[in-house]
């Protein structure tokens, strides 16, 4: 039973899937034939499953010669962890995990008073980075996430520190990608960029890529904190007084 | 497994199918571009409720009787401030019909890095016009390099008509400056179309978004149906087969121990199984045995399909060199002569060295001379030898340090298209066409002549 409701994927949306697909496997070969040592953010959602998907394609039938890694926050839910490392054993991948828990445990990061972790994620990737020599990063970012995205790069230069200056992103032109840097930057691809979240949720159906079965309607403990429906976990349980509901999640948000 | 088990191509029949068109957006500044902008992605309904709440709200703030519909595109203020100065920014749409990827260029500064950027990638070309202004400079500088990229088809709108109450003579004036610039710069496809972004009519529809049609006299189709209706995929498929080679696949596992196949995808043409290839520029020539595409063993693959090719003899061939048909082979040369388009900061300097990056090979360059620069107001070549700078057009040689399969531009966009790129940065100093771009052009024979005429009286108020 699905959350999401699909209309039929129409021919035009295939083939606008198909024309995107063989993009994004166009980058992710590139990557693989210019750089030494690349590297695939796989967290677990659905455009990393749907970039892995597609450089699984890209490299078939040869091994995928990336490695996954995931900057694991230590507040992610069972689902997506045990998803995560099944895929991981299903394909015989090379899985490196940098745990924010070790980062805070030996003081190279402070916990935030407000408890969120998203923001501590920076330090352990450009570590995990320069520890392992990534010299690629290919994420699942895409332009029409927000009116900010829209100007990034397919393939877009980093320095040591990970920054991204305006000044030295480089146009693209045609389909010639130029991932040259120097030593110690890395770049960060971005093979499908030019995907909606529309064209996301057709490609998972007409592929049947799998995800972390909480992406599907099913019924959970949650309780409501500034207006969000919240699950308990390791990022927090309800306070004194917070009422908790078992609820179905549907499509709308309701 | 027999040729006609397999299905011929991975995108299926396309008689019907409408594919995704890539569309670059220029205009000039106060054209009305991000307000079409805007409502091409409103009236396609791709904007969310919450989007529109916001830019409804800053509208009011604003003062304004109606939404601002710019306001869905336009951010490009902090960007100044932080002093992005490349900055296409790419926005997506669909409708029933077909799904868009558009290119949007700023029209005022940096124009031809912007441009270029984004038309080398577009299957058509939107460029903008204020009815009240006409066919002005800019205009030409962008058409100038919607022609130069070779972008197949041109659409020029004709914007604010609401402010001229929908004059048709006005409307067929200006169309007529169009075609002549169309004509002198030989674009193929030219269409001239009357539009009110403000208001909507002939933009998604026919009449204005509150159902009222001033342009009464204009049965043409609107902007949306002319979009939705390009045959955009035509000429790709029947240029002759060009596949550049990405990397080999060699699984050397167990289950495919003798697997050698070449990854790449399909620039031009098509390839189908017992195909005849060779192999550029190592001439190498062998005969193709399997097509493996992301659906599967296929029998044929064509041009925007990513395949693996397995070849009957197993050639010392990998990334960089391009496969071709035979009969129509890409030229082999160790010197490019041809036009680029720069995109640094860094100007050009002579003998520089290089890397020169063609589809998926890259070799170390000497640019030897500077034929002429292009002067877009009057399509003159003018100061030969001097320096290239930022957003000049000119006409170089660049020496090879090892040779390159390559087509003419004006032929094949991809295979014809060059990256130079910086050595100790990596940074990606101009985008090059090889041989001459404008070929078939009458502006092209003009150059030749090395006629410096102001040729549509650039310097002259229409």
């Amino acid at each position: 039973m699905s959350a999401l409701v699909l209309d039929d994927v129409s021919a035009e949306q295939t083939d606008t899937i198909r024309a995107l697909e063989a993009e994004s496997i166009q980058i992710i070969r590139e990557v693989v034939a210019e750089f030494d040592r690349p590297a695939l953010l796989f967290s677990g959602g659905k455009d990393s499953a749907v970039l892995l998907h597609l450089a699984l394609k890209a490299m078939t039938p040869a091994p995928l010669p990336i490695t996954l890694l995931h900057v694991d926050t230590g507040h992610n839910l069972p689902e997506v962890i045990d998803f995560r490392d099944r895929i991981v054993a299903e394909h015989g991948l090379d899985l490196v995990v940098a745990n924010v828990e070790d980062w805070i445990a030996d003081g190279r990061l402070q916990e935030r008073p407000d408890g969120t972790r998203n923001p501590l994620q920076t330090v352990p990737l450009l570590d995990t980075v320069n520890e392992r020599r990534f010299d690629a990063l290919l994420g699942g970012a895409r332009r029409d996430e927000d009116r900010a995205r829209a100007k990034e790069r397919i393939f877009s230069v980093r320095d040591a520190f990970g920054g991204w200056d305006p000044r030295r992103q480089r146009p693209e032109l045609w389909q010639v990608y130029n991932g040259r840097h120097a030593p110690g930057e890395h770049t960060r691809v971005f093979p499908i960029s030019n995907w909606t979240e529309l064209d996301v949720w057709h490609y998972i159906d007409i592929e049947s890529v799998e995800l972390p079965s909480i992406y599907y309607a099913h019924e959970r403990p949650v309780w409501l904190r500034d207006g969000m429906w919240m699950t308990p976990g390791p990022w927090g349980q309800p306070a004194e007084g917070d009422e908790l509901l078992v609820k179905r999640p549907l499509p709308d948000g309701g | 497994m027999t040729a006609t088990t397999l299905p011929l191509t991975s995108t299926g029949p396309q008689d019907e199918v409408r594919p995704q068109l890539r569309l670059v957006v220029a205009g000039s500044v106060d054209d009305g571009k991000s307000t079409l902008v805007g409502r091409l992605l409103y009236d396609t309904k791709s904007i969310l409720a919450d989007q529109y709440d916001a830019i409804e709200a800053a509208s009011k703030r604003r003062g304004a009787q109606e939404v601002d519909l710019a306001l869905l595109t336009d951010g490009l203020r902090a960007e100044r401030e932080q002093g992005i100065t490349i900055d296409v920014a790419y926005r997506y749409f669909t409708t029933p019909a077909r799904s868009f990827i558009l290119a949007d260029t700023p029209g005022h500064t940096q124009y031809t890095r912007n441009t270029v950027t984004g038309a080398s990638t577009a299957d058509a070309a939107l460029i903008l016009v204020d009815v009240r202004n006409g066919a002005l400079v800019q205009t030409r500088r962008h058409a100038a390099v919607m022609a130069l990229l070779r972008v197949p088809h041109v659409i020029f709108a004709v914007n604010k008509m609401d402010a001229v109450d929908w004059s048709e003579e006005r409307f067929e004036e200006i169309a007529d400056q169009i075609r002549e610039i169309g004509e002198r710069l030989g674009i193929e496809d030219v269409r001239i179309v009357p539009i009110s972004a403000l208001t909507g009519e002939n933009v998604a529809s026919s009449t204005a978004s509150d159902g009222t049609k001033a342009g009464t006299w204009h049965d043409g189709p609107p902007l949306l149906d002319i979009l939705e209706n390009l045959d955009v995929q035509a000429v790709e498929q029947s240029l002759p087969f060009r596949f550049p080679v990405q990397l080999v696949i060699r699984p050397r596992t167990a289950e495919h121990p003798d697997y050698r196949g070449l990854a790449g995808r399909v620039s031009s043409g098509r390839v189908a199984l017992g195909d005849k290839v060779t192999a550029h520029p190592s001439g190498l020539t062998s005969t193709v045995t399997g097509i493996d595409s992301p659906q599967g063993p296929l029998a044929q693959a064509q041009a925007g399909d990513s395949v693996t090719v397995l070849l009957r003899d197993e050639l010392d061939v990998g990334r960089g060199e391009v496969l071709t048909t035979p009969e129509e082979p890409s030229r082999t040369i160790d010197e490019i002569e041809g036009v680029v388009a720069w995109l640094d900061e860094r100007p050009s300097r002579h003998n520089a060295r290089l890397l020169v990056k063609v589809g998926t090979k890259v070799v170390r360059g000497l640019l030897t001379t500077v034929r002429g620069h292009w002067d877009v107001d009057s399509l003159a070549w003018t100061n030969p030898g001097a320096d290239v700078a930022l957003n000049d057009i000119a006409r170089i040689t660049v020496r090879l340090s090892e040779p390159v399969a390559v087509d003419d531009y004006a032929t094949d966009r991809s295979t014809g298209a060059f990256l130079l790129i910086d050595p100790p940065t990596g940074a990606t100093l101009a985008a090059g066409m090889v041989g001459d771009p404008l070929a078939g052009a009458p502006i092209a024979a003009e150059i030749e002549e090395d006629d410096d005429e102001d040729w549509l009286g650039a310097g002259s108020s229409i």
